[in-house]
């Protein structure tokens, strides 16, 4: 195995036909960004498929009770929300399957294209993100960056083993272009604005 | 200036009517054009089926041909792609470079050489769609193209303008390509055909009365599918509307 | 089997994006045509991707689909592209990035290697197909692996994996919906991105009533990717390992980064305790400043969505499960060497080249006959197998359409020119093209001869130019009329009715 790592290096270094080519420098392409990133965030995400739920300032969990709709076990992992089940240091990844809704919160979101991040450190078993049939998600709005240039500027990418952008629920086209939600991952995905605490 | 004149074989052996075209159409502007007697082909066949070697000796006479001349013209595209971006088979002397150079397709001839800004003989009272070679749009950038970011332009759409009378018929895909593609007309013969009945299709949903492009090649693969399909259908170079052509 | 329809389903918001759903959903099963099959393989033998076409476009039903849908894709990408200004600069930053990375490959793999050692991914080389399956099931089989679930990956296409672990008694569950359908249908995907596209729901709908036990009547797509699901779950419950491919490669980070519209990637590595990656060396990339270029043009390109559904990063094994990735040769580093041929492993497999070429469209991708089909397929296919792929790069009128999609701006078009002429020079070209086009080498070389092969006035057949009609078979007019022959052609009208050249000067 080592031999074939080095005669794969080996190769390479004398297949260099192509000379050295310099690195170009990426911009961030960020001067276009409105001042408002929450308008684009949500015309974004609902452009993948995903839903916004109207904040309720009186009662601010109302409407995430309001978008749980279906029977079945809540799993929430934020402290704003109780649900039915908790993670615990011995919940396994299979341990996911039987739940319906999970409540999650995202590291951050992404205005140009409606996307959520989740770290282990939101997720705390992975499955939560992918396993649940919905998922209900609180974003701060303060959490926004306007584009992608300026989410991999985020500190996550070095401090996480496993980071994920979900956007929207999970899609499928693939027989004659039909779209399908809930190929594999999530049924449905509603996000709620809602500050960190 | 001296301006030598390419007719391509397809177009000297089927559609002189637009070499006639060409040669009034550019004597109109007062140029002293010559047709070398002599010419017969570019090379392109051969080198678009990748046999640079057999395309050699052709290539040869083809400089022969043009070299005294301070322009080139042809009513095609496809060869003038050839001649300016693919005569490779042979060694790059002066005078090869010089012809190469000195290549122009009409539209781009009459639109950046010549900078013409009207055609006072010209009215073609119809319904025409527009063909734009592959070569021509995408290697000779004759015109904008859908694919990429970039501002919207057309030298033959320019050019027609300046017809009375004309209107344009719009196709669903503009720039797809009609499956001539040279030899690939005969060795992919079933793909090609194909190709060529979905663009007579588009081009009669169109509600066009006739078709035009400064390419005959493109032009007769169509107007052959055409036919077979008994699709009302004209076709006509873009050098006989310019040069006054009302039918 | 019966399966549930959510509502929320059937309620699409008004303006969300449909990832190419086609504007007619007639939702009963139809009496339909049966599926054409791909090229026919004989061991070594060019493969006839015309034959094949020829089939596909016979079935007129699965080729007016296949058309329109990735017309569709196409027209999907194009509005997209107009939606980002800086369009073209992240295209020439994309190609960039990726010459640059090929420059340096050596350097950029080795610091990826410590990157993610030091973060505990175990990092194994691999230098062809056969190897990279060894190491896999050397891996599976010490941690008695027997059910494997996975997410798409062109490159265990390319190394024949699945037939592999059959024999050796390791089942592999494809999690994609297009991949499983394939895998179902013991078919290889028809295209990069959307590997079932050449299929009609009701192909899809009788491989499942056979393979999954879905009712074969329904041919609803809701219910079957419905039955999919359901299907696959238990499957995904149970599985000892993962596998997934990689789209990008971050060296600085030692990330790997897998991007999927279903998820099933995200299952696949998160819920077993075991996660094999398998990927190509030319997939690296420097850093994450580089990352975002590539991640903002891939499903833009591909689906003309602005990202796919799940962008995934993995940089280490979570806590009590381990993280394998195999990077694979076969053939790249050789590629690498090859003066006009390397900028194809800039290749990002989006599938746009695909989506827009008129060939593809109308042939289907199975009409290859190898791994890559479609503009990308016929300029890296011959660099496995010159003799069994010749015949591709033939298999384009050269229109570049696929040049210009291209995010990462291969020269495909010309590429494939450039093929043509390695492949005539080095006698892999068919006898019939060869013999034409010396003969019209010769005849075109010469005024004389070319004037008197110019039989005016005798049947049509032979007023076609010498080298189209030299084969005998008039492919020509088999669906398209002949042109008219004029009574003179302009050579004669030409003498006729101007002075010729020199001739002013000697009257
Ligand atoms: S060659 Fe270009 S367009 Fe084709 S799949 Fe690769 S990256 Fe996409």
């Amino acid at each position: 195995m080592s031999g074939s790592r080095e005669a794969i290096l080996g190769a390479i270094r004398k297949n260099h036909v192509q000379g050295e080519r310099a690195r170009p420098a990426v911009p961030l392409f960020d001067q276009a960004a409105p001042f408002d990133l929450k308008a684009l965030f949500q015309r974004s995400l609902e452009r993948m498929g995903g839903r916004m739920l109207t904040p309720d300032a009186t009662d601010p969990m109302a409407p995430v009770r309001q978008a749980i709709v279906k029977p079945g076990p809540v799993l929430s992992c934020v402290p704003e929300f109780e649900g039915d089940m908790k993670i615990t240091p011995q919940t396994k990844p299979t341990d996911i399957a039987p739940v319906e809704y999970a409540v999650l919160r995202a590291a951050f979101g992404v205005a140009e294209t409606g996307s959520l991040c989740f770290t282990e450190k939101q997720l705390h078993v992975n499955t939560t993100g992918f396993l649940p049939q919905h998922l209900v998600i609180l974003l701060d709005p303060a959490q926004i960056v306007y584009n992608l240039h300026n989410a991999y500027q985020r500190p996550e990418w070095t401090q996480a083993h496993y980071a994920v952008f979900q956007s929207g629920p999970s899609a499928t086209a693939d027989i004659e272009g039909v779209l399908v939600h809930g190929a594999q991952g999530v049924r449905s995905l509603s996000v709620l604005f809602h500050p960190a605490s | 200036m001296k301006v030598g004149l390419f007719v391509p074989c397809y177009v000297d052996m089927f559609h002189p009517e637009t070499g006639i075209a060409t040669l009034e159409l550019l004597e109109r502007f007062g140029l002293s054009v010559e047709y070398p007697v002599d010419q017969t082909c570019c090379g392109q066949p051969m080198t678009n089926t990748g046999c640079e070697r057999e395309a050699a000796k052709t290539e040869e006479l083809f400089v022969r041909n043009f070299e005294k001349y301070d322009y080139v013209v042809t009513p095609s595209g496809s060869c003038t792609n050839q001649v300016r971006n693919n005569m490779t088979a042979i060694e790059q002397s002066d005078a090869v470079k010089h012809v190469r150079s000195r290549t122009y397709e009409l539209v781009e001839f009459l639109h950046d050489v010549l900078k013409v800004d009207a055609f006072p003989w010209a009215e073609f009272p119809h319904r025409v769609a527009l063909h734009n070679n592959c070569n021509t749009l995408r290697n000779l950038r004759i015109a904008s193209m859908s694919e990429r970011r970039e501002e919207p332009f057309s030298k033959p759409k320019a050019l027609l303008k300046m017809v009375r009378g004309i209107e344009f018929a719009d196709l669903t895909r503009p720039d797809e390509c009609c499956g001539f593609g040279g030899t690939f007309s005969v060795f992919e013969e079933g793909v090609s055909a194909k190709m060529g009945q979905d663009k007579v299709t588009d081009q009669l949903k169109s509600g066009a009365e006739y078709v035009t492009s400064s390419d005959s090649s493109c032009m007769m693969h169509q107007e052959g599918c055409a036919r077979r399909m008994g699709a009302n259908l004209k076709y006509i170079h873009i050098a006989q509307i310019l040069n006054g052509a009302r039918a | 089997m019966t399966a549930e329809l959510h509502e929320e389903l059937t309620d699409p918001h008004a303006d969300q994006l449909d990832h190419g759903a086609a504007s007619s959903r007639p939702l009963k099963s139809r009496i339909s045509e049966p599926q054409p099959r791909g090229a026919k393989i004989r061991g070594n033998r060019p493969v006839d991707q015309s034959e094949a076409a020829n089939r596909f476009m016979a079935a007129t039903e699965h080729e007016a689909m296949h058309d329109a849908r990735l017309w569709d894709l196409r027209q999907k990408r194009d509005k997209e592209m107009h939606g980002i200004e800086e369009w073209e600069e992240l295209r020439d930053l994309a190609s960039g990035i990726k010459e640059h990375t090929l420059s340096k490959l050596d350097y950029y793999l080795e610091l990826f290697e410590k990157n993610a050692t030091a973060n505990g991914i175990k990092v194994h080389w691999a230098k062809d197909g056969a190897e990279h399956n060894a190491i896999v099931l050397d891996i599976l089989r010490s941690r008695g692996v027997e059910l494997l679930i996975k997410s798409k990956s062109m490159l265990t296409e390319e190394c024949g994996f699945r037939e592999f672990m059959a024999k050796n008694n390791v089942e592999v569950i494809e999690t994609d919906l297009g991949e499983r359908i394939q895998q179902l249908d013991d078919e290889a995907p028809s295209h990069v991105v959307v590997p079932a596209v050449h299929k009609l729901r009701t192909d899809v709908a009788s491989v499942f009533a056979k393979t999954i036990g879905s009712d074969p009547d329904n041919a609803d797509a809701h219910y079957l990717t419905e039955c999919q699901r359901e299907a696959t779950r238990p499957l995904i419950l149970s599985a000892q390992a993962g596998m997934t491919g990689g789209n990008f490669v971050v060296a600085e980070t030692g990330t790997f980064v897998v991007c999927t519209n279903e998820g099933n990637a995200d299952l696949s590595a998160n819920t077993p305790p075991l996660h094999i990656a398998s990927i190509g060396i030319e997939k690296l990339i420097p850093g994450l400043d580089d990352l975002a270029v590539f991640i903002r043009l891939l499903s833009r390109s591909a689906l003309g969505s602005p990202i796919t559904q799940y962008t995934s990063h993995f940089r280490g094994p979570r806590e009590g499960s381990e993280m394998h990735v195999v990077l694979v040769d076969n053939g790249r580093s050789e590629r690498l060497g090859m003066e006009k041929f390397w900028p194809g492993l800039k290749c990002i497999r989006c599938g746009a080249c695909m989506n827009t070429c008129p060939v593809f469209r109308r042939s289907g991708g199975l009409s290859y006959g190898a791994t890559y089909a479609g503009p990308i397929g016929l300029i890296i296919d011959p660099t496995f197998n010159v003799h069994k792929y010749r015949n591709l790069p033939y298999s384009s009128t050269m229109n570049g359409s696929c040049t210009n999609v291209c995010p990462v701006k291969i020269n495909i078009h010309e590429q494939i020119a450039d093929w043509r002429r390695t492949l005539a020079g080095d006698g892999e070209i068919s006898p019939v093209k060869k013999v034409m086009m010396k003969a019209a080498g010769e005849v075109l070389a010469s005024p004389v001869v070319y004037r008197a092969s110019l039989p005016l006035g005798r049947s049509a057949l032979r007023h076609l130019p010498h080298f189209m009609l030299y084969n005998k078979l008039n492919t020509w007019g088999r669906k398209r009329d002949i042109p008219e022959t004029p009574k003179q052609t302009f050579n004669e009208w030409y003498r006729k009715n101007r002075k010729q050249p020199g001739e002013g000067e000697k009257s």
